[in-house]
């Protein structure tokens, strides 16, 4: 136990002095995630208050055959730019970005609106654009209801009860509570906690281990007399203080910067005070000697800096992929998929930051599995550092 | 004492150490002579334990290294080859790390530091971080880290690799310090003129097996060599003939 602590203090020293360590573990890895999440959530909200707010803009060709549709879009905000297009000119303005989506309306139109046949028109837009995409959604939806308005009066000069002509009334009821509708936004936001976590590690991984082999020093401290359980868990637990650092830097950041985004312009609040921060660093803590005995046990088999740093980036890919199926197959949390670490994780994160109560057994079974996980990988790289390969 | 008993180490198909078995008194320095791969490495990590024999046994002090790793090893400062250091460490701090991990007290550690600061002549960066070192200021550092335990036996691995005339020098004077304590000391060497200039007994290995074990002089003489180099090269000859 005392060879063990030895270890720990040198290594938490040792790394104290390294700025690469620092570097990843201080500032890259937990602000990383807190700064980029701060910038995208800001920018896509602005967006989407920014589109409800203006007016769509349409470039209509033709108008002059329809004149009451155009008064029906000006009286309803849309700003129109009249122009005389052809269908192949419209196609080349809006694929160079010239003009925004465009409205056709063409030579028959008339002809047949007259004679109570469909007019056609034509919407011009590219649909790869999300922003265009949005415009077409918009000028669509009005063509509709324009189209029924117009069906409506039609039943009506024939004497017919136009609402015959609606048989269903669609009324969209949306459950989301306001967090939980800023949970969509902030479901990555797990990922950038568990990434933050992983990094803090893991240069001490690399350099407690690879980096022992590389600078020579690794058979000095193999040839004294203490056990290697004793190196390695002293290894092991100074990764551990250096993620536990990290994960506080990031939680810590992204409760500022929670500050600053402005969510509560969605009418959503985010729920990320100091004291959910503490749970949620409560529930990251059992995955915190996971990560750092899965780093060190796949470290410990490379022989350079570079080939750990090489193995060790796939490492950081592993708890995306749990949080990947959660967020395809939509999982909600459920007491057996507390088996599975970091996918635990990021539901017991995710139901925290929606307000949701979370059960003490899930909690309990989460922290189980990372530590009972984290106990084999311990061993197993104990029983890796025993052999005499580890030499050779 | 160090002992090396009917030492045997395959790896693989390769047989690396055939049947070596030699000892090394206290009071005197024992050389470990042979030509590059002949197995001296792989024998010296059998003697410290970091590996261990397909067959036979080595002993410190007559404690098996195998058997009771921990006891033996708290005899024994080892030197291996690569003498790397803790570059973000300052000297001092490599050799109470060192010496916290033998299991020696704080107070005591600083003591040690400083005698071997004296000894070793390295006051002058004790306190320094290890990274810009030269490689005779590292050997040294590497030396007092091996030493900080007080330990009866010393194991070296080339630990002349790289150093310059200067520096081999300092080193020669610093083992036949230990030697003068009655320190058992046994370091491995490719070059004849080191070992002759240092050694009271020489053990000569070749392709994994032992060909000679005795003082410098009677092997020139039973070989009938005018010199030691000489001898070496002929005691080398035969092990080829015998295998």
């Amino acid at each position: 136990m005392r060879a063990l602590l030895v270890v720990f203090a040198k290594e938490f020293v040792e790394n104290l002095r390294d700025r690469r360590t620092l570097f990843s573990a201080l500032l890259f890895g937990p602000l990383f995630g807190p700064l980029l999440f701060g910038a995208m959530v800001t920018r896509m909200l602005n967006q989407n208050t920014f589109e409800a707010d203006q007016p769509l803009q349409l470039t209509i060709s033709g108008s002059e055959l329809a004149p009451g549709l155009t008064q029906y879009l000006r009286s309803h905000d849309v700003k129109l730019e009249l122009a005389a297009l052809s269908e192949e000119s419209a196609k080349a303005a809006v694929r160079s970005g010239k003009a925004p989506v465009v409205l056709i309306v063409p030579p028959d139109y008339r002809q047949r609106f007259e004679a109570g046949a469909p007019a056609p028109v034509f919407i011009i837009a590219d649909s790869a654009d999300s922003q265009q995409r949005k415009n077409a959604d918009r000028a669509r939806a009005l063509l509709a209801n324009y189209g029924s308005a117009i069906a409506q009066q039609r039943l009506q000069v024939r004497g017919i009860n136009p609402l015959l002509a609606v048989p269903v009334a669609v009324n969209d009821v949306d459950v989301a509570t306001p967090t939980g509708r800023a949970v969509a936004i902030l479901g990555f936001m797990t990922y950038f906690v568990l990434f933050a976590l992983l990094m803090g590690g893991l240069y001490l991984a690399i350099d407690s281990t690879a980096g022992e082999r590389e600078r020579g020093s690794l058979e000095a401290l193999l040839s004294l007399p203490v056990q290697r359980s004793a190196l390695v868990g002293g290894k092991i637990l100074a990764t551990c203080a250096y993620m536990c650092i990290s994960l506080g830097i990031s939680l810590s950041a992204f409760v500022v910067v929670f500050r600053f985004v402005p969510l509560e312009r969605l009418g959503m609040s985010a729920n990320l005070g100091a004291g959910t921060a503490l749970t949620l660093f409560a529930i990251c803590l059992p995955f915190v000697p996971l990560g750092a005995a899965l780093m060190t046990f796949v470290a410990s088999f490379t022989r350079t800096y570079r080939e750990a740093q090489t193995y060790l980036t796939s490492v950081l890919l592993i708890p995306t992929l749990p949080i990947a199926f959660a967020s395809i197959y939509s999982l909600k949390t459920k007491s057996s998929l507390m088996l599975i670490p970091s996918l635990s994780q990021h539901l017991l994160m995710t139901s925290v930051l929606k307000a949701e109560s979370i059960s003490g057994l899930d909690v309990l079974v989460s922290a189980g599995a990372s530590l009972g996980l984290a106990l084999i990988l311990g061993l197993l790289t104990a029983r890796h550092w025993r052999r005499e390969t580890m030499l050779l | 004492m160090i002992e090396a008993c009917a030492l045997v180490k395959r790896f693989g198909s390769v047989e690396a150490v055939t049947d070596v078995s030699f000892a090394a008194r206290d009071g005197e320095i024992t050389g470990l002579l042979g030509p590059n791969g002949a197995g001296k490495s792989t024998c010296l990590r059998m003697i410290y334990g970091v590996i261990s024999p397909d067959s036979g046994h080595a002993a410190i002090d007559g404690i098996d290294i195998q058997g009771e790793t921990s006891t033996a090893r708290a005899q024994l400062g080892v030197l291996p080859h690569a003498t790397g250091l803790y570059g973000n460490l300052t000297a001092r701090e490599n050799i109470a790390y060192f010496g916290s991990l033998q299991g020696i007290g704080m107070k005591r550690i600083a003591q040690r530091c400083d005698e071997l600061g004296r000894s070793l002549d390295m006051l002058g960066f004790m306190n320094r971080r290890v990274k810009g070192f030269s490689q005779g200021q590292r050997i040294k550092v590497a030396l007092a880290r091996a030493l900080v335990h007080e330990p009866q036996n010393l194991v070296l691995d080339e630990p002349t690799n790289g150093l310059d005339v200067m520096a081999i020098r300092n080193l020669r004077e610093m083992l036949q310090g230990l030697r003068a304590q009655g320190r058992c000391i046994l370091f491995s060497s490719h070059v004849m003129q080191e070992v002759a200039a240092l050694c009271d007994r020489v053990v000569i290995i070749g392709g994994g097996r032992l060909l000679a074990d005795d003082a410098p002089e009677a092997i020139r003489e039973r070989t009938g060599s005018a010199s030691l180099e000489q001898a070496f090269l002929q005691v080398l000859g035969h092990g080829a003939e015998f295998s």
